[in-house]
């Protein structure tokens, strides 16, 4: 397998070259966006195997790019990097179908992990993301419609605790004697949990919590 | 009670000053006495000003009633003063009124001693009313006359239930009647069915329907003839006024976010300029905007005494400025600040400052947890570590300030750690699950 194939989507052209200076030879940046319209017509041009997608864009922001390139049936997995922390426009991107949540601040390195994490379809959380999702998930008093996408397991709650602590996947491993790998599925179903999950308090405690 | 007088309404701000003085002293009093019970006055506070009538002592003429009543309804005392005069010459209402207020509102409690009437001030009233009544008697002009008394009673009675009820309820009947656009209509409809009854009603009961049914039928005519005309014309101003009003909601909103982004952004820029040598404070000034920033636009506006996780946001803050390193924090729930729960933030703030302190971690993480009944907050760093074993008994940072903070507070505190590996310090801390 290749390097990974980045497309950065983002408004700031200073930020699309500081990212990819950070990114440096470990994946290869095979083109930017600056807009909702170029980012669909490149992601469909291109076909990247990894999406950097900000989440607030003219034109709709990154949520409407994922809404009209994942409609249309691509495979494309998505990477979301933003200033913002508001606690909708964290859970919007996730339940749009981002596969990952990290802010601007994070490292180089941390980055290139996250997407190589992204691109063998794993999930990523940032420590906030893991915050957020543990806070949604508790704060529900209504007995949940699906148990098994409306609540978290006792395992996957140890797992979103322990990043949210500030702990990495390896060091989650360590701390509870399972393999990464583990650790990773873990994670993965509490995404597809966060994305499928139709209660509606998800999204309603997103907008009414407005949390960092 | 007491709480319930500090959520005065704005109606009472165009009242006189005299009238002012005495909800003042009201609130002051309240406040004292509603000191110890915070979340109630709080409670209190959210609730729109319908207060209970009360009688004020302070410049009072004879029992306070009058003024009460002017502070209620937003007028000036003289005017219900003058009412009641005037109502007294009429067959006595007035006076029988006062008395019935009087008798069921109750005083403002007022502490030291009661000020003195404006004797002056109830003499002129009682000229004005002695040279009205003698003046009505003079000319003979007709007074209420027994059938005014009925009207007078059914007004007194529902004043009283009015300021007996208490403010929940009123409120309720006030938005059930008032309150919402949707019911205006409703009401504006009720109304107009009203005083069509009304005036066939009257016009019936003089014999003169017959008479006045052509005339009747032309107003009719004429009035949907000008609501034609005049509908586009009324619809076009509706709109104007609702772009203007929003047009200034949108100006308001821009100047607030001018002067907000004048006082914070543009003078750190400027601070960050003048110190461009020294790129640690740049790191600092740039990090503590950044921060300053986000819960400017995503944050609800938050009490840092009044919450964990406000007060572990504000802790961690405030050592993030003072030590250059950044702490990220993340709080899953919440729950108000209790005293033992305030030891608990300032353990953790000890934790903080050991770890950007000596660890040489470039980030420390900070996670706080409330689960009913207990809350959990983790420190984190990735530096240098230490052992245990090894710490002097003298250092104060841990044993003392941490361990021994949370343990003499009912709580815990475990501290991991081993040299190379980072530290991270646990507290925990039982609270009663509401």
């Amino acid at each position: 397998m290749g390097a990974i194939r980045v497309l950065i989507v983002d408004d700031h052209r200073l930020f699309r070259s500081g990212v990819r200076a950070e990114l440096g030879d470990a994946v290869e940046v095979v083109g930017e966006a600056e807009d909702v319209e170029s980012a669909v017509r490149t992601i469909a041009e291109l076909q990247p195997d990894v999406v950097l997608l900000d989440v607030h864009m003219p034109g709709g922001g990154g949520q409407e790019v994922l809404r009209r390139v994942l409609g249309s049936g691509s495979q494309v997995r998505f990477l979301a990097l933003s200033v913002s922390d508001a606690a909708e426009d964290v859970i919007g991107v996730i339940r749009g179908g981002a596969r990952g949540y990290v802010t601007k601040t994070i490292s180089g390195r941390e980055l290139t992990d996250a997407i190589r994490r992204v691109a063998e379809g794993d999930a990523v959380f940032s420590p906030r993301l893991a915050g957020f999702v543990l806070d949604a998930f508790a704060s529900s008093e209504a007995p949940a419609i699906d148990p098994e996408l409306d609540s978290l397991t006792q395992r996957e709650r140890e797992v979103l605790r322990l990043i949210a602590r500030g702990y990495a996947y390896k060091e989650i491993a360590k701390e509870l004697f399972i393999s990464v790998k583990t650790v990773e599925t873990h994670v993965s179903s509490v995404l597809r949990k966060l994305q499928l999950s139709n209660r509606h308090e998800l999204s309603r405690w997103a907008t009414a919590r407005r949390l960092v | 009670m007491a709480d319930r007088k500090t959520s005065r309404g704005p109606a009472a701000d165009t009242t006189s000053p005299q009238a002012q003085d005495a909800p003042g002293t009201g609130q002051s009093t309240a406040r004292g006495t509603a000191q110890g019970a915070v979340p109630a006055a709080a409670a209190g506070q959210g609730e729109p000003g319908f207060p209970r009538l009360v009688r004020p002592v302070e410049g009072r003429l004879v029992a306070g009633v009058a003024q009460g009543a002017a502070a209620q309804l937003g007028l000036d005392p003289v005017v219900l003063r003058l009412a009641f005069v005037l109502l007294t010459v009429l067959d006595g209402i007035g006076a029988v009124a006062y008395a019935a207020l009087w008798m069921f509102t109750s005083r403002v409690p007022y502490e030291g001693r009661e000020p003195a009437r404006d004797w002056s001030q109830v003499t002129a009233y009682g000229a004005i009313g002695l040279s009205l009544l003698a003046l009505g008697w003079l000319t003979g002009a007709s007074t209420g006359g027994i059938g005014a008394w009925p009207i007078a009673l059914g007004g007194i009675g529902s004043l009283i239930l009015w300021q007996q009820a208490d403010p929940d309820r009123r409120q309720r009947w006030m938005d059930s009647t008032v309150g919402q656009t949707r019911k205006n209509r409703v009401r504006t409809f009720a109304g107009l069915v009203l005083v069509v009854i009304g005036a066939i009603g009257f016009l019936a009961a003089n014999n003169e329907l017959g008479k006045a049914r052509p005339g009747i039928v032309f107003t009719l005519v004429v009035v949907g003839g000008v609501a034609l005309i005049a509908a586009p014309w009324l619809a076009g101003l509706w709109k104007e006024l609702q772009r203007e009003r929003r047009e200034r909601i949108r100006q308001e909103e821009r100047a607030e976010f001018a002067a907000h982004v004048h006082d914070s952004v543009l003078h750190t820029l400027t601070l960050i300029q003048r110190n461009a040598h020294d790129s640690r404070e740049v790191a600092r000034l740039a990090r503590s905007q950044e921060r300053e920033l986000r819960n400017w636009l995503y944050q609800p506006q938050q009490d840092a005494d009044a919450s964990v996780a406000a007060a572990v946001r504000r802790v961690a803050a405030e050592e993030e400025d003072s030590h250059g390193v950044p702490i990220e924090v993340v709080c899953v729930g919440d729950c108000p600040l209790t005293p033992e729960l305030s030891a608990m933030v300032q353990a953790a703030r000890q934790a903080m400052v050991n770890a950007a302190k000596y660890s040489g971690s470039p980030v420390v993480s900070v996670y706080a947890e409330v689960e009913p009944g207990e809350v959990t907050v983790f420190v984190r760093d990735r530096g240098v570590g230490f052992d245990m074993s090894e710490v002097p008994e003298d250092r104060l940072g841990i044993r003392q300030s941490i361990i021994g903070r949370m343990e003499r507070n009912g709580g815990g505190a475990r501290v991991r750690t081993e040299p190379g590996e980072g530290t991270e310090v646990m507290l925990t801390m039982k609270i009663e699950s509401s």
